[in-house]
């Protein structure tokens, strides 16, 4: 009689990683229902369009690349890139500029690297950041304004003409620049009265953008809540960008106030969905609020001294250069050991 | 209630155990024949102590181990040796190893017995020996001898001792069923224990999934004791010695070290009723309490079986379906291994066989690409980083993989149970494990060849020097029988007589043979105390090279085993056949030479 051999542990009960992947977009969906709610139709196209193309690319890489097609791309990691870049992109972002922030994330910054697992660097956010840096008017211009669906926003067909159309004239009327970015270009020569009068925002925070975070915020704690992620990099991001945002920005004259930091940006989708991306974020847990709080730190300094009005996609690439520094030196500390040991093997190990 | 402190990692997998517990301890019946393993312990083989054709009773001794460490192998039952070979053992490889093979008469006829019920009147060193005697190691399944164990090191006091009854992988209900039927006597083991150790605490930890085994001991352990019976929460790994020291004391056994390094030590539930066994009732460890679980068994339950019993026999009292049989494991699930024949014995260590269909365990997926989701470093009870150590097994980065702690891993497969990508963690650091051995002995070879190198070039050089100064001196000598032939003939010159010059020559080349023969004869007798230059004996010089091989590699094993040995590598039985076997290699090697050389010797001077 021949039994099975293998070694132990011959029990599994894992959550596989299409499963994890499958998770991630359940999660995500509140937050582009909310999208579709007050900006209308743009994000859910750019998600479809942003998916499929990630998918091709995936499909068409993994064949010239020799690998089990149909294995890889049941993953839904693709599909998962594919969902941040159209969540993430301005609503009415032409075809043309998602597309090539996919297929430069998909292509160069996953498959070129070795594909699943082996990427450095965060794939949607070297797309996004790479169109961001190229296009920089399509990626300024297209954002929509927050009518909502019921309240004037163009319909699925105007939207889905305008995205896919050749010309790109600007529709005054449809489009609004972020409250981020209002509010930069404004603060020098006006008071926060002034700018806060502006329709972008609203009654509250800022219109639609504060819902469209508190959705994430929400699909971000049922990922923490199925423990798909910890909550130590999210945490960590939200609490270095406050506490940057209160130790600097007190003087809404000068700095967009915290409550904008938190709610008016892509803050909440790239503390849950963006920045805890395991493949290119630290391991360990020391190593996570570290590499969070970096993350956190460094969106307040772009936005607050740099040029551009949001800075997810750099902060966290930069934090993606930093990784293995960061994991380096903190290991956990092993059980019967004394403390951690921390570097690189014959340096301060022993 | 007790401080209880939590272990960090750890899983819920599904405990499989309500299937073996429905039915109370079975007596297995005495199988047609018995297959005794003479190696069931860390540490030497014992040595056979009977002969093929003699008839043993139950409890005798049929193999002991007179040097090194180990405990002797007893006869489960009466009958007769049928033979001493090699069989299937029950070893994660598959492999073979010496036997004795026991044919049992059906009698059933016990040896005199000396029991020691008045122990406390007695020397430590006396109960002991008894315990060693009566062929006890560690049943939980790394078989360390039990009476070592209970001689700690001397600066090293134990002041809690703890009972292991958290039997935390699935299936495996050996513990929980002796702790319901036999707690009087698991009691008792642990008061003998108590009494040759004299700590401050005993605890006896069972996982509060056992409600009955709590009860059962509780009552059991009342009546007079200071025993504190601890229910402790139900999470895999607690039942792993350096995890449950952490759960009752808070305190962590060093990176390396033992337990009684903190003043705690661990023993197993089988281990104290054999313990129990052996010194009240004279009895020797011959038979165990064995799980007999799976869906492919109609009957699950747990079995008293002999120790030797063919695991096939034991299926066949629990009901097996043998077309339903896909894998089967001793050990649980979780740190099991598969055996690949059902012939191999019940040995003092196998707690459980689960006889899986191929649904019950299935065989993982594919494994997939790590996203170092982290999910693994979640579980691990020994906080590591399993998926660097995996990143650097897999790319032979070895150098990283030992930096982050990989000898920590204790191998409780935690990790690639909660692995999304189903990655067989285990198995990597096994691998990433075994081949840093092996670049350890290939290193500790190497150096002892560059010694052995080095050692030669010196004898070399001091050779070369000796026979320089042998030439020179020759040289000198010569020089000085010229000039005095010199001085004759400028004599024999003055003298006037005619000198023939060619007589003069040939008179020289006469007196040069002449020294050669001389020499010559000089040589070849003294011949096998000169050095292997000599042409005429190359038997000799090759059995010289084997015999330093032979012995090289033995150190190198002798080396490695105790390297294995700190570590508590699974390996070390393997090594310690391995160093056993060159050992008869030095010897034969040494006997093969000396052989020869007398030989050798006789000859030349014969001839």
């Amino acid at each position: 009689m021949a039994f099975v051999q293998q070694s132990s542990p011959h029990a599994h009960n894992a959550r596989p990683t299409s499963r994890v992947m499958l998770w991630v977009i359940i999660a995500a969906l509140p937050g582009l229902l909310a999208q579709t709610l007050f900006f209308g139709w743009g994000n859910l196209i750019n998600v479809v369009w942003c998916i499929a193309l990630a998918l091709a690319c995936e499909g068409a890489f993994l064949r010239l690349r020799g690998k089990p097609v149909v294995f890889f791309l049941k993953d839904n990691t693709a599909a998962v890139t594919g969902l941040l870049l159209g969540l993430s992109l301005p609503q009415f972002a032409p075809w043309w500029v998602s597309g090539i922030a996919v297929i430069s994330a998909i292509i160069m910054a996953k498959q070129l690297y070795g594909g699943l697992g082996a990427n450095p660097f965060n794939p949607a956010m070297v797309g996004y950041a790479l169109v961001l840096v190229s296009f920089p008017v399509a990626m300024t211009t297209n954002w929509a304004e927050a009518a909502g669906l019921f309240g004037g926003a163009p319909g699925f067909g105007e939207t889905l003409g305008r995205i896919f159309s050749a010309s790109q004239t600007s529709i005054d009327g449809w489009t609004m620049a972020t409250p981020l970015d209002e509010y930069k270009h404004k603060v020098a020569n006006h008071t926060a009265v002034e700018i806060l009068n502006h329709p972008t925002f609203g009654d509250w925070v800022a219109r639609g953008w504060e819902w469209v975070n508190l959705a994430f915020l929400a699909g971000g704690l049922l990922l923490i809540g199925l423990r798909i992620i910890t909550w130590h990099i999210p945490v960590a991001m939200l609490a270095g960008l406050t506490i940057m945002s209160l130790a600097f920005g007190n003087n809404p004259d000068q700095y967009a106030s915290v409550q904008l930091q938190l709610l008016a940006g892509g803050t909440m989708l790239g503390a849950f969905f963006i920045a805890t991306d395991p493949v290119s974020a630290a391991t360990s847990h020391q190593g996570k609020l570290i590499y969070g709080a970096g993350i956190g730190i460094l969106i307040y300094v772009i936005r607050a001294w740099g040029n551009y009005p949001d800075a997810v996609a750099f902060s966290v690439l930069l934090m993606n250069f930093a990784v293995p520094f960061i994991d380096y030196y903190t290991p956990p500390r092993t059980y019967g050991h004394h403390k951690a040991r921390r570097g690189v093997p014959g340096r301060n190990g022993g | 209630m007790t401080q209880l402190w939590d272990f960090s990692g750890g899983i819920h997998p599904p405990e499989n155990k309500h299937q073996s517990t429905s039915r109370p301890i079975r007596e297995a019946s005495i199988p047609d024949i018995l297959v005794l393993p003479l190696q069931q312990h860390i540490g030497e083989p014992a040595e056979v102590v009977v002969n093929v054709g003699d008839r043993v009773l139950k409890g005798q001794k049929i193999a002991d181990v007179t040097t090194g460490m180990g405990v002797p192998v007893h006869a489960s039952t009466s009958g007769t040796i049928e033979a001493i070979e090699q069989r299937p053992v029950p070893h994660p490889s598959g492999m073979a190893d010496w036997c004795v093979v026991l044919k049992p008469d059906g009698k059933d006829q016990w040896c005199d017995l000396e029991p020691l019920p008045d122990y406390q009147q007695l020397e430590r060193e006396q109960i002991l020996e008894k315990v060693r005697d009566a062929g006890i190691s560690g049943m939980g399944g790394a078989g360390f001898p039990t009476d070592i164990k209970l001689r700690p090191p001397r600066d090293r006091k134990v002041d809690t001792l703890i009972l292991n009854g958290a039997e935390c992988e699935p299936y495996i209900t050996a513990d929980d069923m002796t702790m319901r039927e036999r707690a009087d006597e698991l009691v008792a083991g642990l008061k003998i224990m108590a009494w040759i150790l004299r700590p401050t605490r005993c605890v006896i930890a069972i996982e509060d999934n056992k409600p009955e085994a709590i009860a059962a001991v509780k009552t059991a352990a009342a009546e007079g004791t200071h025993i504190e019976v601890i229910a402790i929460p139900t999470k895999y790994p607690s039942g792993g010695e350096k995890q449950l020291i952490e759960i009752l004391t808070g305190m962590e056994v060093p990176s390396g070290g033992i337990p009684a390094d903190i003043g705690v030590m661990c023993q197993n539930i089988g281990t104290a009723v054999a313990v129990a066994r052996a010194v009240l009732e004279g009895k020797p460890l011959i038979s165990r309490v064995v799980t007999v679980t799976g869906e492919a068994v109609q009957e699950p339950g747990t079995f008293d079986a002999l120790i030797g019993t063919p695991v096939q026999h034991l299926l066949q009292l629990a009901g097996l379906q043998a077309g339903k049989l896909n894998r089967l494991i001793q050990g649980g699930p979780m740190m099991g291994f598969t055996l690949t024949t059902d012939a191999v014995p019940v040995t003092k260590t196998s707690n459980c066989v689960i006889a899986a269909t191929g649904s019950e365990l299935p065989a993982p997926p594919p494994e997939q690409p790590c996203i170092r989701c982290g999910q693994c470093a979640e579980v691990c009870p020994m906080e590591l980083l399993p998926q660097q150590l995996f990143w650097h097994a897999k790319a032979a980065e070895f150098e990283k993989a030992e930096h982050l702690n990989l000898f920590d891993c204790i191998e409780c497969g935690a990790c690639s149970y909660v692995c999304p990508s189903s990655i067989p963690l285990v198995q990597y650091y096994r691998f990433a494990k075994g081949e840093i051995r092996h670049q350890q002995a290939e290193q500790l070879k190497a150096d002892r060849a560059r010694e052995r190198f080095e050692a030669r070039q010196a004898r070399l050089e001091r050779e070369q020097q000796e026979k320089e100064q042998r030439r020179k001196e020759r040289a000198r000598a010569a020089a000085e029988a010229q000039e005095k032939k010199k001085a004759e003939a400028q004599k024999a010159a003055d003298k006037g007589e005619a000198v023939d010059e060619r007589s003069a020559k040939a008179a020289l080349v006469q007196q040069a043979l002449e020294r050669k023969k001389a020499k010559t004869a000089q040589k070849t007798g003294q011949s096998d105390s000169t050095a292997p230059e000599s042409v005429d004996k190359p038997d000799i010089e090759a059995l010289e090279k084997q015999l330093t091989q032979a012995e090289g590699k033995l150190a190198t094993m002798e080396g490695m085993l105790e390297e294995a040995r700190a570590q508590q590598a699974d390996n070390v039985d393997k090594l310690e056949r391995a160093v056993a076997k060159n050992h008869d290699r030095v010897k034969r090697a040494k006997e093969t030479l000396e052989k020869a050389r007398e030989q050798h010797s006789n000859e030349t001077t014969t001839g």
